[in-house]
């Protein structure tokens, strides 16, 4: 935008300006760079907190793409055609890729994949808590589609506005990938509801089991969510926990119609005045349990990333080896602390 | 359509087994390379079980005794180093067999000029790896060399003539040769010695004598379809 661009030079000429500098100015030029809709980039000076914010959310959702391979993996080996196995393995590779997107979009705020995957090793950062839930059944992969999936772009479609630049352009690659796997979800379960008995009741218990977990994805309540008034100041966010929820909640419910089955809330019904589905009481108890680790998977989950991690250690260490040997640098996809990992460990 | 099932179940079967790393990889772009090379095996596995029937029935509703694969393909992922080296043989064999096929007129070499590209790629993969563990840390050389090693002895039915399949095989063996001896000298690997067949089983998962892990595997993929007799999926 032509009228910004007097602010963008102030702003990328901060970056790395000296402690001492009076910040006032790339601050105010910062706050009308937002104010305007313009993108903040990664060579522009940015407040402390929002490029903090900023890391923690991407990386968060990095590690969700990774921790999300997990439920879906679990059933590659059973898919029970070869079509369904295809989807499934094209969808999984898919969520590698939008993790390398993310930790891409988190690299550019000064942060490094290796710092960031230590940190989710060892807990200090999170992944989606929908994660943590089993995949019991056949069917649990087309809820995790549809629902999941579903509530996933829910809450990505507005971050491709985010006021941040690379984080805006990642989630526009990841959104229409989402989108196909939403789609063969639902249509994963539709074939399902509409053959035999057995199949039918293994979709209705699959949505029964992931519908409650589903709208848990947009976070605590608007009044409990401590993160999202500054972040949709900085537009970061763009709409509330609870707004997204309903908007997610009223999406689904013509759509578990045309699919045949249920949704496991008697309080469900059209709000004429509201325009609006009502919907019954989330279980918060639950929520927090399940964030604070004590979901019914979180300890396989991270067990089974550390150990693919340590696992692998040798692999990139070799990988760090032979490239010192024939082009004197380090790869980029192996540890570069000159450490080995093992020694850190 | 013996051929159509020896090829076509070579690529179900490795696709399943490099399925069987999702989620599991040492790097992330390893769980891209993995999956991507799994589901061009399948696609391959897709079209050549289609032109022996039909492709579920086939991978789903047979017994161990009637699959055509090689054991090579069969075999457990073991390590990463593992499962380098059996893609290293698999997708050489593959990528030479394929190009023979690609050139003549029989009824794969439509099949085989689409999946030559993918092959290539495949077996590029596979060289890098050799080339980074073999000439990587002691600790990979090492691996790298034990896993070569231990899938030798599978590697000679790979050119044992499969009925219907027009191709040179002993000239395939020799390219073969040549080429693996080449990646692992470069890759500082010794070309390990010893048979390359068992000592009772030559030819033999072509003629559906498979080893035990194959019926595990066969287990955990056709339980599932096995349980709902003549649903759709």
């Amino acid at each position: 935008m032509a009228t910004a661009a007097p602010q963008r030079t102030a702003r990328t000429q901060a970056a790395g300006a000296p402690d001492t500098v009076d910040t006032a100015a790339y601050q105010h030029a910062f706050d009308a760079a937002v104010a305007a809709d313009e993108r903040i980039e990664p060579r522009d000076w940015m407040p402390d907190a929002y490029r903090a914010t900023l890391v923690r959310q991407i990386a968060q959702h990095a590690h969700s793409e990774i921790i999300g391979m997990q439920p879906e993996a679990n059933w590659i080996t059973r898919a029970p055609s070869l079509r369904r196995k295809a989807i499934l393995m094209a969808k999984v590779q898919d969520e590698a890729g939008h993790g390398l997107y993310l930790y891409s979009a988190a690299e550019t705020l000064g942060t490094g994949r290796d710092e960031l995957l230590d940190k989710l090793h060892s807990g200090r950062q999170k992944y989606s808590s929908i994660f943590n839930y089993p995949t019991l059944t056949w069917a649990d992969v087309g809820a995790i589609g549809w629902l999941v999936d579903g509530a996933a772009i829910t809450n990505q479609v507005p971050l491709c506005r985010c006021s941040y630049g690379p984080y805006a352009r990642a989630m526009v690659r990841i959104c229409k990938e989402e989108s196909f796997h939403q789609r063969q979800g639902y249509e994963l379960l539709l074939a399902l509801s509409k053959g035999t008995p057995e199949q039918h009741a293994m979709a209705q218990d699959a949505v029964d089991r992931w519908w409650w977990p589903s709208l848990m994805m947009f976070g605590p309540p608007d009044d409990a969510s401590q993160h999202s008034a500054q972040s949709m100041e900085w537009k970061i966010k763009r709409h509330s926990n609870d707004e997204l929820r309903q908007r997610f909640v009223d999406i689904c419910v013509p759509q578990a119609e045309s699919l045949g089955l249920t949704l496991p809330d008697p309080d469900l019904r059209w709000n004429e005045e509201r325009g609006h589905h009502d919907f019954g009481p989330i279980d918060w108890t639950e929520f927090w349990e399940v964030l604070k680790g004590n979901g019914p998977c979180n300890e396989q989950r991270i067990t089974q990333r550390r150990r693919a991690h340590d696992e692998g250690a040798w692999v990139r260490e070799a990988a760090a080896a032979h490239a010192a040997k024939h082009t004197g640098t380090t790869s980029g996809t192996a540890d570069t602390t000159g450490e080995t990992e093992a020694e850190r460990a | 359509m013996t051929a159509a099932l020896a090829l076509g179940d070579d690529a179900l079967v490795l696709s399943h087994r490099l399925g069987e790393w999702a989620g599991q990889a040492p790097v992330l772009e390893e769980e891209v390379a993995l999956a991507n090379i799994a589901l061009d095996l399948l696609g391959q596995a897709r079209f050549l079980l289609s032109m022996a029937g039909d492709e579920d029935e086939l991978a789903y509703l047979r017994e161990e005794r009637a699959f055509r694969n090689l054991q090579l393909a069969e075999q457990p992922n073991g390590d990463f180093a593992h499962t380098i080296a059996r893609q290293l043989y698999f997708s050489t064999y593959q990528q030479l067999l394929y190009a023979e096929l690609a050139a003549g007129e029989g009824p794969f070499a439509p099949l085989a000029a689409k999946a030559v590209k993918e092959v290539t790629y495949h077996r590029d993969h596979a060289e890098q790896w050799t080339l980074r563990l073999g000439d990587g840390t002691e600790t990979s050389h090492e691996r790298m060399r034990r896993a070569c090693e231990a899938l030798w002895k599978f590697t000679g039915e790979m050119f044992q003539p499969v009925e219907g399949l027009d191709a040179d095989w002993a000239g395939l063996d020799r390219r073969w040769q040549e080429s693996v001896a080449d990646v692992l000298g470069r890759a500082t690997l010794p070309l390990p010695e010893g048979p390359r067949t068992g000592a009772w089983s030559a030819g033999a998962g072509r003629q559906g004598l498979h080893t035990e892990p194959f019926g595990r595997m066969l287990a955990e993929m056709q339980h599932l379809h096995r349980s709902h007799p003549g649903a759709s999926w």
